[in-house]
């Protein structure tokens, strides 16, 4: 081993450092205390037990399992429309499905209420309610991930190489051919990927199963949350978030096996999108643009009507219930009618939520860069430590949260625990964001700069950066994304002084009356504007940084 | 210009020695279940009188709270607990969580609601958990609103009613009891009745109120929900614009309603104790008492308290709350709901 392999060793135990000590204090510090404290073998002998694991991971596989397929349904041929071709209202639209990635369920049952049910817009008899709860799960799944496909899907579509499916056509294969043959094989990374986070957000989900599952329907980490807050059975929540890690750990592993053995052939000259032309181009575009303006922004779109409509006029008299325009709403917002204590001011919590997630940005660029290059081009050390990153993804937020309250104590009350805890969410969607462009770009490109006289720099900033950067935007969407919509449900602790946008928003909903519930739509809707606001910014950055090279 | 320095830097030092300076304010630290909500003011005053800085954090509900309380019974989270209710109650004192305290506010608290004799929590308000209806909806379809729970289970009231599930919601739990304390063993028998009446079961206060009742704002499909007492006067509160008669009303029948009484203690091997006790002394006090109402639409326990107006108005209280103890309920609870949970299946 000559001295150059030594030290490049050793730069990347430092790759590796910010990451690996950053998930060991914040991640399987607390984790470890709080199963430590609670975890006992006895538990497994209790055939009770046994039974209420055995349903619920049946279940939960079940269920995991269908929406992932219903999502790809969905998401791969919107991924196709947004990396393939170009229309009016494209950034737009684009920036409308990831917006339910971002609201809290309860405000998107009440959207969707508030479009279909009795006295909604569509005035539809209870069809929200007629439909199966399983359905509605499912649903809810494909509405709030779509998204993870279009992006990672989408992303890796647009970083396809154009020639070599030219190539293939010239060669004589009809698209179905080309597609088999050229263009999947060299998504498969970024399928399993997207898969992968899908399936996972599915298998974790929480919100959604609670809200609209009823009492039926439990996953595994809606279960360790009734038995470690509700029912106390420690040992069982205990139990069941181990068991709940071991599978992240399994699927987090095939993951890494399955993406290092190809390596996609993409150019940092994206594959242009253009209109569609023949008439075959023209109808799926229209398909599916209508199937996703009629799935996502529609009730959407519910949620900024409700917040400006009144349907209280004639409450508790006779008569029919009027509609009736109102800015009341958004004028209540600032008006601390009670004088309480824990009053916000709506822009002081946007602050607060946009603070978080800047700062959420600039950890998990942080933390996710390093590590990502050293992923990029893996050595054994590496293979064992890389499906631990996506363990966070897999943790039980309860179990977290206890852990954290045994192991920081008082010092949780610091509002730095916020943007802690979101950025051990949105560091695995860094990492995996980063690492296929990394790894794209050839060393042969490097070395030749190099060769040239470019100082390190210089070669970072000519071949690396230019192919990064959109990887580096996209990566920094999803970790902006995942801390404005996180729900606090990793940190059981909060200080009230400083709620974020969806803490409001709870905050509004948890007291009965018509002012409290048109604030919260209210609130709602300026989160929804916030967060597409945001994604259209970065997507403009997108196009015209694409411009230059 | 060095010897000037250090003579100037001597100077301030013996001027700042001199200058009678006010002391450090302390610091209390109160933990509470996520609605808790008091006035700006209240707070203030609090903090004036007793040189003191109030940090309050929030632990999620009442059930989470208590149970990050036992874990951390070692090294708390904080000084002073507010919002474990009677059905933690036993659970609480049998954790010993807390330091007992004798506050001389209890002199204005009637003895129903010393439910403690150790006085390691006292109480500080009590609110019931009722059935809550659409006024409009009755009028409109000519029906009577219910008033007992067996009505609940009559044909004609089918598909009118949501309730929370009790293993995830609080006030779900206290339907859960009501019904138990009412038909005894026979409350599962009632509970299969509601099934086949076709009620609706949901996870949360939240949805049911909003999502799924008729009456408030979610204009949901049904007319009939597990709320409190105090939800008509919140619906007259916060109306735009303002309404003279509440769109909601809760049915008082004898046991439909479940009592929630909220204690508040001082946390054992916690730092600032003499602080702590003044808080408690403090939110017993006729002047928090009377603030709580319309911040977190609960009674005050304090008789000298005197209700806003808008809660004789609206709000409904019951003479006849369902009745159980904190220790029948803390040794049966787990096993009725997963009882319960069966059942609904």
């Amino acid at each position: 081993m000559g001295l150059r392999a030594c030290l490049s060793a050793n730069i990347r135990i430092f790759l590796w450092l910010p990451t690996l000590l950053f998930l060991i204090y914040f991640f399987f510090y607390p984790l470890t205390r709080i199963l430590n404290l609670t975890f006992s073998p006895a538990t497994f002998t209790n055939p009770n037990n046994l039974l209420i694991t055995r349903n619920s991971l049946l279940f939960t596989f079940y269920q995991a399992t269908l929406s992932t397929l219903l999502t790809f349904l969905l998401g791969i041929p919107s991924a196709i429309l947004f990396s393939r071709f170009d229309f009016r209202g494209k950034s737009l639209l684009r920036a409308l499905t990831a917006v339910p990635f971002m609201l809290p369920t309860v405000v998107v049952a009440s959207s969707f209420n508030a479009l279909f049910g009795n006295h909604g817009w569509l005035n539809v008899e209870r069809l929200t309610f007629n439909v199966s709860p399983f359905l509605l799960i499912l649903a809810a799944h494909v509405f709030y991930n779509t998204t993870i496909v279009i992006r990672i899907v989408g992303n890796a579509l647009s970083r396809l190489d154009p020639k070599l499916e030219q190539a293939a056509r010239s060669l004589g294969a009809d698209t179905f051919r080309v597609w088999k043959n050229v263009t999947l094989p060299l998504l498969r990374p970024s399928l399993l990927a997207a898969a992968l986070l899908v399936f996972m957000f599915d298998f974790t989900s929480f919100g959604v199963i609670l809200l609209l599952g009823g009492s039926n329907f439990s996953t595994l980490e809606v279960e360790i949350y009734i038995r470690a807050l509700k029912l106390p059975n420690l040992p069982l929540a205990a139990m069941l978030s181990v068991i709940q890690l071991l599978f992240t750990l399994i699927f987090s592993i095939l993951y890494t096996r399955a993406t290092n053995q190809v390596t996609a052939q993409t150019a940092p000259r994206f594959a242009a999108a253009r209109p569609p032309k023949s008439l075959r181009e023209k109808t799926f575009v229209l398909t599916f643009y209508l199937l996703l303006v009629t799935f996502f922004a529609l009730p959407l779109l519910s949620l900024p009507l409700r917040s400006l409509t009144r349907l209280d006029a004639d409450r508790g008299q006779r008569g029919e219930v009027q509609y009736g325009f109102t800015t009341d709403y958004y004028k209540e917002l600032f008006i601390n009618r009670r004088g309480s204590l824990f009053y916000v001011p709506p822009i002081e919590a946007a602050k607060n939520s946009l603070g978080y997630a800047g700062i959420t940005v600039l950890l998990s660029l942080t933390l996710g860069y390093p590590a990502a290059y050293a992923l990029a081009k893996p050595t054994r050390l590496e293979k064992f430590l890389d499906p631990l990153i996506m363990l966070p993804l897999g943790a039980s937020a309860v179990m977290l949260g206890l852990g954290f309250i045994l192991s920081f104590g008082r010092a949780l009350a610091s509002p730095w625990f916020v943007p802690i805890a979101h950025t051990l969410i949105a560091l695995p969607f860094v990492i995996r964001t980063l690492q296929p462009a990394l790894a794209s770009i050839p060393e042969r490109l490097r070395q030749a700069a190099s060769t040239l006289g470019a100082s390190p720099f210089r070669v970072w900033q000519t071949v690396d950066f230019p192919i990064l950067s959109r990887a580096t935007l996209s990566a920094a969407t999803f970790a902006f994304t995942v801390s404005l919509g996180e729900f606090g449900a990793t940190l059981l602790l909060t200080r009230p002084e400083y709620p974020t946008i969806p803490i409001a928003i709870q905050r509004f909903l948890a007291q009965p009356g018509g002012l409290n519930f048109g604030q919260a739509m209210a609130m709602a809707t300026l989160l929804m504007v916030l967060t597409t606001l945001a994604i259209l910014v970065i997507e403009k950055l997108r196009l015209s940084d694409s411009g230059e090279f | 210009m060095k010897r000037f320095t250090f003579y100037f830097l001597l100077f301030t030092l013996l001027l700042s020695a001199c200058t009678p300076k006010p002391a450090e304010p302390q610091t209390v630290t109160v933990i509470t279940h996520d609605s808790f909500a008091i006035g700006e003011e209240t707070i203030k005053a609090f903090e004036a009188e007793n040189n003191a800085k109030v940090v309050f954090l929030q632990g999620g509900d009442a059930g989470s709270l208590l149970n990050q309380a036992v874990l951390t019974k070692d090294a708390p989270l904080a000084d002073v607990l507010f919002g474990v209710d009677n059905t933690f109650l036993s659970r609480a004192l049998e954790a010993d969580i807390f330091e007992a305290y004798e506050s001389p506010a209890l002199a204005d608290i009637p003895a129903d609601f010393k439910l403690d004799p150790s006085n390691r929590a006292l109480p500080v308000d009590y609110g019931d958990v009722c059935i809550n209806y659409d006024k409009k909806y009755f009028a409109d379809n000519n029906l009577p609103a219910p008033q007992t729970l067996g009505d609940l289970a009559m044909p004609e009231y089918r598909g009118l009613l949501v309730v929370e599930n009790p293993a995830t919601s609080s006030p779900g739990l206290a339907f859960l009891l009501a019904t138990r304390a009412y038909y005894g063993d026979g409350y599962l028998d009632y509970w299969k009745r509601l099934k086949e009446n076709g009620v609706v079961i949901v996870d949360s206060w939240e949805t049911a109120y909003y999502t799924n009742f008729s009456g408030s704002s979610g204009r949901g499909p049904q007319p009939i929900v597990v709320s409190y007492g105090t939800s008509p006067a919140a619906e007259v509160i916060f109306a735009s614009p303002p309404i003279d008669d509440a769109p909601t009303a809760s049915s008082l029948g004898p046991g439909t309603c479940f009592r929630q009484i909220e204690f508040v203690g001082i946390l054992k091997n916690g730092q600032n104790k003499p602080l702590a006790q003044k808080f408690v002394d403090f939110m017993l006090s006729q002047k928090f008492q009377e603030d709580m109402p319309l911040n977190m639409f609960v009674y005050p326990v304090n008789q000298t308290a005197k209700l806003p107006d808008v809660f004789v108005k609206y709000a409904q209280v019951t003479d006849q709350p369902a009745a159980m103890s904190p220790d029948e309920i803390a040794s049966n609870r787990d096993a009725w709901i997963e009882a319960w949970t069966e059942a609904m299946k």
